[in-house]
């Protein structure tokens, strides 16, 4: 298989030209939309994303179709997210797709609206990608222009509003009730769940918030029917999901695959391999958030859900970090743990405290001053976070915690030993930065 | 970039701000929802909120002075105090340090003669570590305003620091976007 046969999502990735409306155009583009409003019911695009099996590609894998299902029927008010705040660590995938193609986010936005009946929906663009933000806002000009937002929408009566919200940096904001509250004008914090969004999300009213991911997958669905989309991938993990890959590897970028595509393949052929004088130690690869995998385990995986919760770890944003043999784990753990320490957004103990003291374990570790007892503490710490906090970001801290203490526990005893025999010294060397 | 206030004198936002402010006011369904958009305009303009910036939101909005603190402080992006001219975001985060984003903090540190989190004393550089900038296969990289700098080395980082020395800002990887 080559990545070229499995290009539903990435038709337009690399070229310079793909984000015009009129290239867009050219090459079907809107005629999913023509299709929806020239006579299929919402009903009938819920059922057809349902029956295709889409997962939503933010992270957890929820259905598309059954989300869609939940908001009350006849409500006055429904309001659409999609979510582009991608700030998961070692996600870059949204980011192609609003570059090279923001058309075909925009008519999946959209179809998946009508599918809805929401009248406002917000495209929610993490405040980073300051260069991104001005290439989706010309689209949507774009889009408005040609009549396919705005009032009437090519004369089927519906109408829907398209706002490009910048957002101002914090990795809360891309969990989706963080999401949503960050847009009400108060600070970006999740709410607790229930109610969910889709039956009380923004200003109290039904809300729908799906990856950018998600709705780019819509409009070749309606195209081209559940059972084309069913065609690729699995049982359980339909279609073509995008990878990002960084690391050193011969290739990385962003890849589309089918579903169930064997790592090992993926990683020979698709990727090249590691990069000269490198070999391969581990992979994390879905969002810094899921376990990590050795290369012994990984190697025997297919990408897609079922077989990666199998191994123990998720799917996740599609993020694959390949880890070589040269990195240091306890180091690289250091750098994860700072990063969910300081985007905790503070309000559950548990998270706020416990992020903190992952971080400052680990530092000392790492500055020769830990013992043997710090391992057992790190588990103990982990025990008081995971499942008991408002939003998974306590939990997205601890999977990998504790996925790098099981698999890689000889390189932190290894530190320990060393910190027994020499003394505490410091493990960044001189004039660089303390994390 | 950052433009210094005069604490006592009054100030109008500019035609532009002015107009954003507007826009945003028409189109989010309620005033206090467009508090971001709002403070966007006003720091596009001045390059942070000055306490100004907060009288306007606050009579614009119909919000609390608290309010608009509370959201001030929760976003990194948003500034309450003038900025360096050049402020150089550095990704330190998980992908950019596998492939060497900590070299790199270290020669600009060098080269600027200032530690990650501090601003040269002529006010021109602030240097910052920030997490993951989305650009991870492209790494280590750099955010300056709006533009990415990728696949830096430290060689890249010298003649991006010689560039801006000049006064000029060098075309960016993601400039093409800027373009066309
Ligand atoms: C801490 C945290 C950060 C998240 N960041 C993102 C993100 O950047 N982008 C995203 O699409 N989903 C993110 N999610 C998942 C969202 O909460 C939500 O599940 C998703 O946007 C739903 O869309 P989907 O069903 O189409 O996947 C995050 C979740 C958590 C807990
Ligand atoms: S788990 Fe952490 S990030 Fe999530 S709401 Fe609680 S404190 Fe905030
Ligand atoms: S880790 Fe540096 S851009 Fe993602």
């Amino acid at each position: 298989m080559s990545p070229n046969d499995y290009r539903m999502l990435s038709a337009r990735f690399g070229r310079r030209d793909g984000h015009k409306l009129a290239v867009y155009e050219a090459e079907g583009g809107y005629r999913a939309l023509r299709k929806v409003l020239g006579g299929m019911s919402p009903a009938q695009v819920r059922e057809e994303v349902k029956a295709a099996g889409l997962r939503g590609r933010g992270g957890a894998g929820f259905p598309a179709g059954v989300k869609w299902g939940f908001v009350p029927e006849g409500a006055d008010q429904v309001y659409f997210f999609v979510n582009a705040d991608e700030s998961e660590p070692g996600t870059f995938k949204d980011r192609y797709l609003l570059d090279y193609d923001p058309h075909q986010t925009i008519e999946g936005t959209i179809i998946s609206c009508y599918a809805v009946r929401a009248s406002l929906c917000f495209v929610y663009i993490r405040g980073e990608f300051g260069w991104l933000i001005d290439r989706v806002q010309k689209a949507v000009d774009e889009a408005y222009a040609a009549g396919y937002l705005g009032r009437d929408i090519l004369g089927s009566g519906y109408d829907l509003e398209m706002i490009v919200h910048k957002g101002a940096g914090a990795y809360i904001c891309g969990e989706e009730t963080g999401l949503i509250n960050s847009v009400t004008g108060t600070k970006g914090q999740p709410s607790i769940k229930p109610p969910f969004p889709a039956v009380s999300g923004f200003l109290g009213k039904p809300t729908i918030v799906n990856n950018v991911e998600t709705v780019a997958s819509v409009p070749f669905i309606v195209n081209e029917g559940a059972a084309a989309y069913r065609a690729f991938g699995t049982e359980k993990s339909p279609g073509t999901k995008l990878f990002s890959v960084s690391g050193p590897v011969k290739r990385p970028g962003v890849y589309e695959i089918p579903l169930g595509l064997p790592f090992r393949e993926f990683f020979n052929d698709w990727l090249g391999g590691m990069t000269d004088g490198e070999k391969l130690k581990a992979v994390i690869v879905g969002g810094s958030s899921v376990p990590v995998l050795s290369a012994g385990e990984i190697m025997n995986c297919n990408l897609d859900y079922e077989s990666l919760g199998q191994a123990g770890t998720m799917l996740g944003s599609g993020g694959m970090i390949v880890i070589p043999e040269s990195s240091d784990m306890v180091e690289l753990i250091q750098v994860l743990m700072h990063f969910y320490f300081d985007e905790s957004c503070g309000q559950c103990t548990p998270c706020r405290e416990g992020t903190g003291w992952l971080h400052r374990i680990v530092k000392r570790l790492r500055g020769g001053e830990g013992t043997a007892e710090d391992l057992d503490l790190l588990e103990h710490v982990c025990n008081g976070m995971m499942g008991l906090t408002i939003c998974p970001l306590a939990d997205a801290a601890v999977m990998p915690m504790r996925s790098f203490l099981a698999g890689f526990r000889p390189e932190f005893e290894a530190l320990i030993q060393e910190t027994a025999s020499a003394g505490p010294q410091s493990r960044w060397p001189r004039g660089e930065r303390e994390a | 970039m950052s433009k210094q206030l005069d604490a006592k004198a009054p100030w109008t936002p500019a035609t532009g701000t002015r107009a954003r402010i507007d826009e945003a006011l028409r189109r989010y369904p309620t005033k206090a929802s467009a508090i971001m958009p709002c403070i966007w305009a006003i720091q596009d303009e001045l390059g942070h909120v000055p306490p100004a910036g907060v009288d306007l939101l606050v009579a614009e909005l119909g919000v609390t002075r608290a309010r608009v603190h509370e959201v001030l402080s929760f976003y990194t992006m948003f500034r309450t105090e003038p900025q360096a001219d050049h402020v150089l975001q550095v990704c330190h985060n998980i992908s950019c340090h596998i492939l060497g984003a900590r070299p790199l903090i270290a020669h600009l540190e060098k080269r600027l003669g200032v530690r990650l989190g501090e601003t040269t004393p002529d006010g021109r550089f602030a240097l910052e570590g920030v997490e993951c900038l989305g650009a991870c296969g492209h790494g280590p990289c750099l955010q300056l305003g709006k533009h990415l700098y990728e696949h830096l080395t430290p060689e890249k980082a010298d003649a991006l620091l010689d560039s801006l020395r000049r006064g000029q800002v060098p075309r960016a990887d993601t400039d093409r976007e800027l373009e066309d």
